[in-house]
């Protein structure tokens, strides 16, 4: 066994060839780590500061859970709430306790516990009831911990949870065979649990009384159970909700506001004014009233889309750009997308830059669309933007990562700045481009 | 209708450039752009004389012998690369630049495969000008972001169907992965320096891959790159 190996981190520890090696222990108070952890990084932390291996750790964990009939998995939920995260202040606790909805989704779903740990009880199956409880506990603490954990830490139980959600909603017929399973092995133990209660058919009796107890509890709590599923489905609306207003807030960024920009900048010359304020009610007229997206026409393609953006912004900033496209297909809403970024990326080199050329190359390739937009302007240091410039980091990075795609920036000060964007395609071959 | 070169230090038939650059001839029918160009290169290279169509550019660049011809693509009396296939017949040592406004591809390909050394769009400004033909001097090629992108189209489309070209020659017909990378910088408009850092070689390599892409150019048989041309012509 080796002690101390002087290995920087507990990461790259050796393992001895007799156990598992323990290292050197963290200093500071028990903090639950960020990196290395599968759920709430509680014993990743308790391993960086026991100096044992973070496997051994939850291994240990797994085996006291079973063997203490889930109590170990509460012990686990409860420092999930009580332990803060490395470089937090406060715990998660602390903010579930102002968390009034969090709170009454919590009591609900204890109460829905507590109601099958009675049956359980009538029913005399005892480990069924012994297993209620500990479970029932760790919903309520996921509750609280999924409502009130920091982003990221929602992002990873988000992540954990994927395939569980996956089956509650859905069609595909895969599901429903999977829902159907999931039904018949609820009933199937059910029923086993039933008749190891009692072994004689004399159970219907008790049976009619669990019914009406049931039955009793449900009318009780059934309302507020109700309250909780629709309290999950307004949750889910208002994300929808805010989601969409991101997509306008970018579409009125491009449009509405950049030609009132230009507005301001043109004051004296009312013919431009004029110009630029009748194409832009054109363009809202027809996004609000005809559904379709600022600047799109219908039938075009990569290059068609390639050259109005060169059109567009030459005739708005008076800067040459420098359109070359390769290979051409139709576009798909993704692709508009991909367009409206570079749109952006093109207006944005000719405003900011100062260089008095852009270049855009589009490259259609069977599988993605590449494009890029570069100048040899000032550059700027992608570290150094402020977070309310929404103009680069909004419209372009977003609505990229929102369709599937991917944007870069690169940029040195003084030598100019290239934008890249990568659009996967989902349907249509390649064809030849036209002139 | 002829419009020699008048330019007062121009000797017919001049020797060596003695103005240190090297010794330009344009051709283009338009009066305004050549005095255009004219004052852009100026000093910077010589400017030994000016043609406005196909016949006079052909006897005055015989007659003046320049390093490098400046040479509109569309002219009046035929396309610009009529005067490249008469010259290179007399004199292979004329090297031609061509210059256009207007981007049709078909033109621009024949004019290359007809000989010229490189193609540059009319917007180029004054510096960059000075230093394609510096390079056609000295015997490199000069692609611009457009004539990279065309090439690329040209050659995008997987090789024919076997059988389709019993003369596919894959030296000539295709190009390969660095040059295609090479091509891909310049359409996104990386100079050749630019593209030798990102591709971490040499000005040079990136010099000879340019070469060897206008070989394949002027060279290949490829069908592709007839029906591609054909193609565009038809839109």
């Amino acid at each position: 066994m080796e002690e101390r190996t002087g290995w920087p981190s507990y990461r790259y520890r050796r393992r001895g060839l007799l156990g598992w090696a323990r290292g050197p222990r963290g200093g500071g108070p028990w903090r639950r780590t960020r990196e290395d952890r599968l759920a709430g990084g509680v014993a990743a932390g308790l391993a960086s500061r026991t100096g044992f291996d973070v496997n051994v750790v939850r291994l240990a964990f797994i085996v006291a859970t079973l063997v203490t009939g889930g109590f170990l998995a509460v012990c686990y939920v409860l420092a999930w709430l009580l332990v803060p995260a490395d470089g937090m202040d406060g715990n998660i606790a602390s903010r579930a306790v102002t968390d009034r909805r969090g709170i009454a989704a919590a009591a609900g779903l204890g109460s829905l516990t507590l109601t099958l740990w009675i049956i359980a009880k009538v029913l005399g199956a005892g480990w069924l009831s012994g297993l209620t409880w500990p479970v029932g506990l760790c919903v309520v603490g996921i509750v609280l911990i999924w409502r009130n954990a920091p982003a990221d830490e929602q992002a990873t139980m988000r992540q954990l949870s994927e395939p569980v959600l996956a089956v509650t909603r859905g069609e595909g017929r895969p599901r429903i065979l999977l829902r159907a399973l999931v039904a018949a092995l609820l009933l199937i133990g059910g029923l086993v649990a039933l008749l190891s209660g009692n072994h004689r058919v004399a159970i219907l009796r008790p049976l009619v009384g669990v019914v009406l107890v049931i039955a009793a509890i449900v009318v009780v709590f059934g309302p507020w159970w109700l309250r909780i599923a629709r309290d999950l489905v307004l949750e889910r609306q208002a994300r929808a909700r805010a989601e969409e207003r991101a997509d306008m807030a970018a579409r009125v960024h491009d449009s509405v506001l950049q030609t009132l920009a230009l507005i301001q900048r043109r004051a004296d010359d009312p013919q431009r004014v004029i110009q630029l304020a009748r194409a832009q009610e054109r363009e809202l007229r027809s996004w609000l009233f005809d559904g379709r997206a600022p600047g799109s026409l219908d039938d075009m393609t990569v290059a068609d889309g390639v050259r109005l953006i060169q059109q567009e912004v030459e005739a708005q900033h008076g800067i040459a750009v420098e359109a070359v496209t390769v290979g051409d297909c139709e576009l798909d809403d993704d692709l508009s997308a991909l367009l409206a970024a570079a749109r952006e990326a093109t207006v944005n080199a000719a405003k900011w830059s100062g260089a008095d050329v852009v270049s855009v190359f589009a490259e259609v390739e069977p599988a993605e669309v590449s494009l890029f937009v570069r100048d040899r302007g000032r550059g700027f240091d992608p570290e150094a933007v402020p977070e309310d410039r929404k103009g680069l980091a909004e419209s372009v990075h977003a609505r990229m990562a929102r369709r599937g795609g991917s944007a870069a920036v690169r940029s040195v000060p003084g030598e100019g700045t290239e934008v890249s964007l990568t659009m996967p395609r989902t349907a249509g071959e390649r064809q030849p481009s036209r002139a | 209708m002829t419009t020699p070169g008048t330019h007062p230090e121009s000797g017919p038939g001049g020797g060596p450039g003695s103005g240190g650059g090297p010794r330009v001839f344009l051709v283009d029918d338009h009066g305004l752009f050549r005095s255009g160009v004219r004052s852009e290169l100026g000093g910077q290279v010589e400017v030994v004389g000016e043609a406005d169509d196909v016949e006079p550019a052909i006897a005055l660049i015989a007659q003046t012998l320049p390093d490098v011809v400046l040479l509109d693509v569309h002219l009046p009396g035929g396309g610009g690369q009529a005067v490249v296939t008469a010259t290179k017949a007399t004199h292979p040592q004329v090297r031609f630049l061509a210059l256009s406004a207007s981007d049709a591809p078909e033109d621009v390909i024949a004019v290359i495969r007809a000989g010229a050394r490189g193609y540059v769009t009319k917007t180029i400004s004054g510096a960059d000008l000075v230093d394609a033909v510096r390079r056609v001097a000295a015997g490199d090629a000069v692609f611009s972001p457009r004539l990279a992108g065309f090439v690329l189209d040209a050659f995008a489309a997987a090789p024919a169907v076997s059988g389709a070209s019993p003369s596919f020659d894959p030296e000539l017909d295709q190009l390969t992965p660095r040059e295609r990378e090479v091509l891909r910088l310049i359409a996104r408009g990386y100079t050749y320096r630019e593209i030798a850092r990102e591709l971490y070689i040499s000005v040079k390599t990136v010099e000879s891959h340019v070469s060897s892409v206008l070989r394949k150019l002027q060279l290949s048989t490829r069908h592709q790159l007839t029906r591609w041309a054909a193609e565009r012509r038809l839109t």
